[in-house]
């Protein structure tokens, strides 16, 4: 527990429908600066819906959501918000390049066309910084969304099934950067299938069932040792198979 | 919104579909009038087949800025920036409106070609008028855009949604223009220039207002 | 909400006999009140429907307006019932104006359509509302297509005066087109003005009670929908 804990994510009673049909039912949680959290959960638990509840692409239909403090949504929250998708967000047509240089501009980088020198390099892409979006792979793209989303140096990293359709290698670009981000202090929060991926970065996690969250869980901290992830796997798994059994039987 | 307008015009220009399909749609629809219309009363229809045409073809057209991103999901891209929501309205209107008063020219010379429409005596006026009609048609076409692409019926629902609310944009910017072709300057066509540029104004402001509501989710 | 408890008691039980009561008496008045028109003879009495059709049209879009800047504002589901009510009731008025011009104009002009400014206007409103009926019609399960709506309505009504003018202007380049009498057509017998105005309070009434039974109806379906769904939840 670090000292002077701001919090980052605090969710109060947040329940979410579309139209008539609610996605979300009363979750309430608190994520603290520098804190990666994980959210588990079967297809269609709303795990999508809360992640973009928290990217301010959409508002809570009950209950309360504070982002670093503030229930409005406005420029100064939105520019202290990264989000990585399994969508890039980014135009096809464009170079990579000139998609990471009109985001700079966009999130009002100082020097853009630097900005988006340096980040092409830190992801590897600047041999291909010439090529449109369209006929780059889908590690490609991927890591082109990465720099997307930390370009602007934000203060909360959000991440919708990050690895879904990558290879080994932007996978562990991806994994890596995280980790850096996780080292700069930012706060992360992840959402995805992969158990293994998804708990190798966290630091808590919770599983989403069904609009609920249904379990919680913390993660030992690394001088635990292997001990300490491997643990928090086997609770996780059994929660895990717990409250996904009643809807495969 | 600069950074908007000049990313969408570099799209814009880098791809090309939307201005040429535009040209060859609004030469279709000239070719079907000329071929409709008596030659001899043909002259006289020139500023109701100007702007009909433009209309019809222009609506047509106006969707693409926001069908544009919906590939990736760019269009969440945009939104997750700091911009300001009515400031991406204005983007998407000038980015139409520049587009469409490219094709506009095209569409202005082959009407005096085709029509055999004299070159008019006074042809800043001739541009004023046609960019104050571009302007009220732009802020209501793109506002309403932004609704239909969100719907199935996207392409039906467009002109429904718009075409009756042009109305007064037609008869003004059709009687001004059949002012000015016929020599007059822009102090002659009087009221009609009033309204269109108080219609511009309005759906503007309308526009740049109304727009956060419509792209919410 | 407060205000439908207050207004509710009243609108459910004293508004409907008030309706039909000033409806009766103002019959009474068009019918065999008011004199014959000395021009046009007795079909001039449609007059006394059309025109209040006209101004109930334009009240109930107004409310609808207004709701629906409310519900872009607020969100709160009733004044998005509100902006319904107010677009169904205004379009049953504005077909009904668009009904009674012809069967006024026949007889006496010999044409069945006249470019009048406010039967054109009429009928360019009228595509408007329909095209918002349309459009909640085809989309109603698009989650936001209350605001969608209301953009439209708010819109639409913006343009009014604008239709209002540029309709004036043209019909003032084709004197040739056969027109109604504006205004309101001489009516210099004080019975028919007292006759117009017992017909508007008429009007007003029936305005105010159909408005009141459509929001109702649309605001007891949202709730049938949503206990439906309550239900369907706690089964699962």
């Amino acid at each position: 527990m670090t000292v002077a804990q701001e919090v980052v994510v605090e969710a109060d009673g947040l329940g979410k429908s579309f139209g008539r049909t609610p996605v979300l039912r009363d979750v309430s949680l608190r994520v603290a600066r520098g804190e990666a959290l994980t959210i588990f959960g079967p297809n269609g638990a709303g795990k999508s819906t809360m992640l973009r509840l928290c990217a301010t692409l959409t508002r809570p239909t009950v209950g309360r959501l504070r982002l670093f403090g503030n229930e409005a949504v406005g420029p100064e929250v939105r520019r202290r918000i990264g989000v990585v998708s399994h969508q890039s967000f980014c135009y096809p047509d464009l170079t990579a390049r000139e998609n990471l240089t009109f985001f700079a501009r966009a999130y009002g980088a100082a020097a853009p066309e630097q900005a988006a020198i340096s980040w092409l390099d830190r992801v590897g892409l600047a041999d291909v910084e010439n090529r449109p979006l369209r006929v780059l792979s889908r590690g490609m793209e991927q890591r082109l969304a990465l720099a997307r989303a930390l370009l602007p140096t934000p203060d909360l990293v959000l991440l919708d099934e990050p690895w879904s359709g990558l290879d080994a290698t932007a996978a562990d670009v991806l994994t890596g950067l995280l980790a850096t981000a996780k080292r700069e202090g930012r706060t992360v929060i992840t959402v995805t299938h992969d158990l293994d991926r998804g708990l190798a970065i966290a630091d808590r996690t919770c599983i989403l069932h069904r609009g609920r969250i249904v379990w919680e869980g913390a993660v030992q901290p690394a001088s635990e040792g292997q001990g300490g992830v491997g643990a928090a796997r086997a609770a996780l798994d059994a929660a895990y198979r717990r409250v996904t059994a009643p809807v495969a039987a | 919104m600069w950074t908007i307008l000049r990313k969408d015009l570099l799209l814009e220009f880098r791809t090309r579909e939307a201005l040429s399909a535009l040209v060859v749609l609004m030469l279709l629809v000239l070719l079907t009038f000329t071929f409709a219309f008596d030659p001899s009363g043909a002259r006289e229809a020139a500023p109701a087949v100007l702007w009909v045409t433009f209309i019809f073809a222009g609506l047509l057209s106006v969707q693409r800025t926001f069908l544009l991103e919906r590939e990736n999901g760019s269009w969440y891209g945009l939104l997750l920036t700091p911009i300001d929501r009515g400031a991406i309205f204005i983007a998407k209107m000038l980015g139409n409106l520049i587009v469409l008063a490219l094709a506009q020219c095209v569409l202005l010379l082959l009407l005096m070609l085709f029509l055999g429409v004299p070159f008019p005596a006074a042809p800043g006026s001739l541009l004023i008028v046609n960019v104050l009609g571009l302007i009220g048609f732009s802020a209501l076409a793109t506002l309403f855009a932004a609704l239909s692409v969100r719907l199935r019926a996207r392409e039906m629902l467009l002109p429904l949604l718009v075409l009756p609310l042009l109305v007064p944009l037609v008869i003004c910017a059709v009687e001004a223009t059949r002012i000015v072709l016929a020599g007059g300057d822009l102090a002659s066509t009087g009221p009609w220039l009033r309204v269109l540029v108080s219609f511009d104004v309005i759906f503007t402001v309308a526009g740049w207002m109304l727009f956060e509501q419509l792209v919410q989710e | 909400m407060t205000v439908r408890t207050r207004v509710a008691p009243i609108a459910e039980h004293v508004l409907p006999y008030a309706a039909t009561l000033m409806m009766l008496i103002a019959l009474w008045c068009v019918f065999i009140y008011a004199p014959d028109e000395r021009m046009q003879g007795p079909v001039q009495r449609i007059f006394y429907f059309h025109v209040n059709c006209a101004w109930a049209a334009f009240l109930s879009f107004f409310v609808a307006a207004g709701a629906s800047g409310l519900f872009l504002w607020r969100g709160r589901p009733a004044h998005d019932h509100l902006a319904q009510a107010g677009v169904q009731v205004g379009m049953l008025f504005c077909t009904m104006v668009l009904v009674t011009g012809p069967i006024w104009a026949r007889p006496i002009w010999g044409t069945w359509w006249t470019w009048d400014p406010r039967l054109t206007m009429t009928v360019i409103l009228w595509t408007i509302f329909a095209v918002y009926l349309l459009l909640r019609a085809t989309a109603h399960d698009d989650p936001e297509i209350a605001r969608y709506g209301a953009v439209l309505a708010l819109v639409g009504v913006l343009d009014i005066p604008l239709i209002m003018v540029s309709v004036r202007l043209w019909r003032g380049m084709h004197p040739s087109v056969i027109s109604a009498p504006e205004g309101k057509g001489g009516l210099e017998d004080p019975r028919m003005i007292t006759t117009l105005l017992v017909t508007l309070v008429a009007f007003l009434l029936l305005i105010a009670w159909l408005l009141w039974r459509r929001y109702e109806t649309l605001r007891l379906r949202d709730e049938i929908h949503t206990l439906e769904d309550r239900l369907t939840e706690v089964a699962a």
